[in-house]
């Protein structure tokens, strides 16, 4: 059928809905929700990691099978440094970013390396907002608790506490560097309410937050002329006799050569794992969200926390085709915009949690109840419409500008036609374990950003993560910066690389995968 | 699945992909109709590693130069937002040399006047509008050029939200402005410089100094599992 005709049921349901309050679940119900439907209870999709420090926990198979991959490194390699220098940033997201400035503002020598350009990322896509406590009636008690609601009491409790509470300091930080947040009229931020939260608390940059604050990170790391390896992905670390951390091996993309990095101290900020696509699923990641410093981590001893749980993200675009697992912000239904399922119904509390929202988008599929496309895919619609119906014509266009110049450029005006919509996956909750300085159980080695793990528990909350960067890329920065600044450069070798093959072989024969996968293989090889 | 099912999509493209003729950087391929510009590199087997980033739209990597069947026109797009057309042909662009000032944003002394020495091309555009032409972002790219260089600073920061610094605008430009990085210049030091301070954000970052929070705080962290379960329920 036409897409126009089945989009009726939306338009003439749109009236007898706006009437409509829809109960948030039960924690009851929701938990039999989740179990039911969310992908991460599919054990299917799981198995045990069979060695390394997280030896015999489950995690799901692609990501396993990355874990226990081989090096593309001979461990006998001459690891003769090409660089030398205090700080070694990996990955150029907001993480990374965030790093390189707070240690280079120390005076401590920063190189910054990573896989494609500088900015390149997940952190440039980010268009719901940055979750931080500024609004009088809100406080980071209640931002912690929220986000703890949210992560099913897993978060810890000392990263968080961190988090919520240097919050605000960032906010100023990123004013100060030229970040333009919306206002109100009284000048004050403009807070905006987000799923799971309490109080409003996202700031915002029209539905460009992540670009807006991206450029200007960008921008600032080009003005102090930080030392920039682009194209250059880390595919192995490198450690001293006692198993810190001492630099890292990249591989030029342009002529695939390897670089030896020496550093004192090594900051990873490679992101997350979306294009992996657990389970079969689209993602709405950038293209270089392979997972590298899990792998790179893991080989070098560091434990990881939460890695069997991820995020989908409840609306990513179903169709056209050309725009599958693009995300459709949240900000959407933060403004009030109904799921709606093919017989015309509300389903879900739309303000609920992500999990809940993505299990029950699923169970209206997987009953029936969902608009399937030619090829194969299924979704509910979300009423993009409604926003102009409710707040005036003008609306989703003021509000949504990216969206709607995303959508336009395939026919398609989201003010007048409601999107088809199913989960995407986004976001990874896990990571590398880090203490509250970003560091990991490898001394030297800290972690921050979407690669780290610990702080957002089992489920993360929209917006937490952009002040995640920022609050642990800092403290990662200053903390290395310091560190390095104390102490002589380690003995460069592969040690940790024997002794992972080692284990490897004790626990039969290699997969015959090697990690980490760097770029995901999307080139067509038969023809 | 041959469902009786009228929540179906018609989508005859996907069904049954019509096959069109591309030109890639010249040399002749057929793709499905309608996968993006980079899906038809994939498709064809070229790596790209310059030119793809996010695929989503919003980081510019993917600059494209493109023209269809019949228009004579050159024009530029997203590659990973722009869907091939039969008889479409293009080349990824690659990034064009742009001298980039160097500056500390906080210790402007007068930001609209620093723009001169900053970028002293930028009061000779000559208005030829090939920047805007070029902008896969429609934004008006031209108008800002001006309005940067009558310091209406606020104006060119709303108007450049979009721009992803694809650099497209920066090669066309017949009096070898930087479009895009004025821009992000006059954008920064509107942040930085002429917009409002937040009182609420001040006075938030103030009661965290000196304690505010501290009696709460040791309440809940001193709480069981249970208890703060119970607890994280009451917030409403
Ligand atoms: C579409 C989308 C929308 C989002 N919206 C929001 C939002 O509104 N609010 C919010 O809080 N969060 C949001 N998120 C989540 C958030 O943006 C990400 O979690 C966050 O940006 C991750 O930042 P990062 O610096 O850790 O990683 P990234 O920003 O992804 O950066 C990782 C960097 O590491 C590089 N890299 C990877 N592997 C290697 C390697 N082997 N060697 C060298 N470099 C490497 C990458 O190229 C990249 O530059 C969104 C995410 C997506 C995908
Ligand atoms: S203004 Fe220039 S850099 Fe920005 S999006 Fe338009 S063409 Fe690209
Ligand atoms: S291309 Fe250059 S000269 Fe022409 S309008 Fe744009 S800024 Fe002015
Ligand atoms: S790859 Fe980022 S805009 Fe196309």
């Amino acid at each position: 059928m036409d897409i126009h005709a089945l989009q009726q049921i939306v338009h003439k349901t749109r009236d007898a809905r706006r009437k409509q309050t829809i109960p948030k679940f039960s924690p009851a119900d929701r938990d039999a929700l989740i179990e039911k439907y969310h992908p991460d209870f599919r054990k299917s999709a799981y198995r045990p990691i069979r060695f390394g420090p997280n030896a015999d926990e489950q995690t799901v198979i692609e990501l396993a099978t990355l874990l226990e991959g081989d090096s593309p490194i001979a461990d006998d390699l001459d690891v003769t440094p090409h660089y030398q220098t205090d700080v070694l940033v990996i990955g150029g997201g907001g993480a990374g970013c965030a790093a390189a400035l707070h240690a280079h503002g120390t005076g401590a020598k920063v190189i910054l390396a990573t896989k494609l350009r500088l900015g390149d990322s997940n952190s440039v896509m980010a268009q719901g907002g940055m979750q931080i406590s500024v609004a009088p009636e809100d406080s980071p008690v209640t931002h912690f608790l929220d986000t703890l609601k949210g992560g099913h009491m897993q978060n810890d409790h000392a990263l968080l506490k961190v988090m919520v509470e240097e919050g605000p300091a960032i906010a100023k930080w990123l004013i100060e560097l030229g970040v333009l947040f919306d206002r109100q009229a009284d000048g004050n931020l403009h807070v905006k309410k987000g799923g799971g939260s309490s109080k409003p608390r996202l700031l915002t940059c029209s539905d460009y937050t992540g670009l807006e604050i991206m450029r200007v990170l960008k921008d600032e790391v080009l003005n102090q002329k930080i030392q920039l390896l682009e194209f250059c992905a880390a595919v192995e670390l490198l450690s001293n006799d006692e198993g810190h951390c001492t630099g890292a091996i990249f591989k030029d993309l342009d002529n695939h050569r390897l670089v030896v990095v020496a550093a004192k101290s090594v900051i990873l900020a490679t992101g997350g794992i979306g294009r992996l696509h657990i389970q079969g699923f689209p993602t709405s990641n950038h293209y270089g969200a392979t997972g590298d410093g899990l792998c790179l981590s893991y080989r070098m001893g560091a434990k990881l926390a939460h890695i069997d749980t991820f995020q989908y993200h409840p609306s990513g675009a179903v169709y056209p085709e050309q725009l599958i697992g693009a995300l459709v912000t949240e900000g959407i239904r933060s403004e009030g915009g109904h799921l709606v399922n093919s017989k015309g119904e509300r389903f879900v509390n739309e303000l609920d949690t992500r999990d809940v929202v993505s299990s029950s988008i699923i169970r209206e599929c997987e009953e029936g109840r969902g608009i399937r496309t030619m090829s194969g895919r299924v979704g509910v619609w979300l009423d993009t419409p409604l926003l102009d119906a409710e707040h005036g014509p003008g609306t989703v266009e003021k509000h949504f500008p990216a969206m709607m110049l995303q959508f336009e450029r395939f026919g398609i005006d989201i003010s007048k036609d409601p999107v088809l919509i199913y989960p995407t996956l986004h976001y990874q909750n896990g990571g590398v374990k880090i203490d509250t300085n970003s560091e990991t159980n490898v001394k030297n080695l800290f972690v921050s950003g979407e690669a780290s793990g610990g702080l957002h528990g089992r489920n993360r909350l929209m917006g937490n993560s952009l002040l995640d960067l920022m609050v642990f890329g800092k403290r990662a920065g200053l903390t290395a910066a310091s560190r390095a600044q104390s102490m002589a450069q380690g003995k460069l070798t592969l040690q940790h690389l024997r002794r992972f093959r080692a284990e490897a072989k004790q626990h039969g024969s290699p997969s015959g995968v090697i990690s980490p996968m760097v770029l995901p293989a999307y080139t067509r090889k038969e023809n | 699945m041959a469902h009786e099912d009228t929540n179906v999509i018609d989508q005859p493209e996907v069904l049954k992909p019509r096959m069109v003729s591309i030109e890639i950087s010249g040399k002749k391929y057929e793709v499905p109709e309608g996968i993006t510009v980079i899906k038809a590199l994939w498709y064809t087997g070229q790596e790209v590693v310059r030119g793809a980033g996010c695929l989503g739209g919003f980081c510019g990597a993917c600059a494209t130069y493109y023209r269809t069947k019949d228009d004579p026109k050159v024009r530029t797009c997203l590659a990973c937002q722009m869907a091939v057309q039969d008889g479409m042909s293009f080349t990824i662009m690659p990034p064009f040399p742009a001298r980039k000032a160097i500056y500390d944003i906080q210790t402007l002394k007068d930001p609209k006047q620093d723009l001169f020495n900053l970028y002293p091309e930028a009061p000779l555009c000559r208005n030829c509008n090939a920047c805007t032409e070029a902008c896969p972002q429609k934004i008006d790219v031209r108008e800002g050029v001006w309005k940067a260089v009558f310091g209406d600073f606020k104006s060119v920061s709303e108007m450049f939200m979009d721009c992803v610094m694809c650099g497209m605008c920066t090669p066309v430009c017949i009096a070898d402005i930087a479009p895009n990085l004025v821009a992000l210049y006059v954008s920064r030091a509107q942040g930085a410089h002429f917009t409002e301070k937040p009182q609420g954000l001040e006075t938030r970052i103030k009661e965290i100094q000196d304690g505010r929070f501290n009696d709460e705080w040791n309440k809940v962290l001193a709480m069981n599992e249970k208890e703060l379960a119970d607890h994280c329920a009451t917030v409403k």
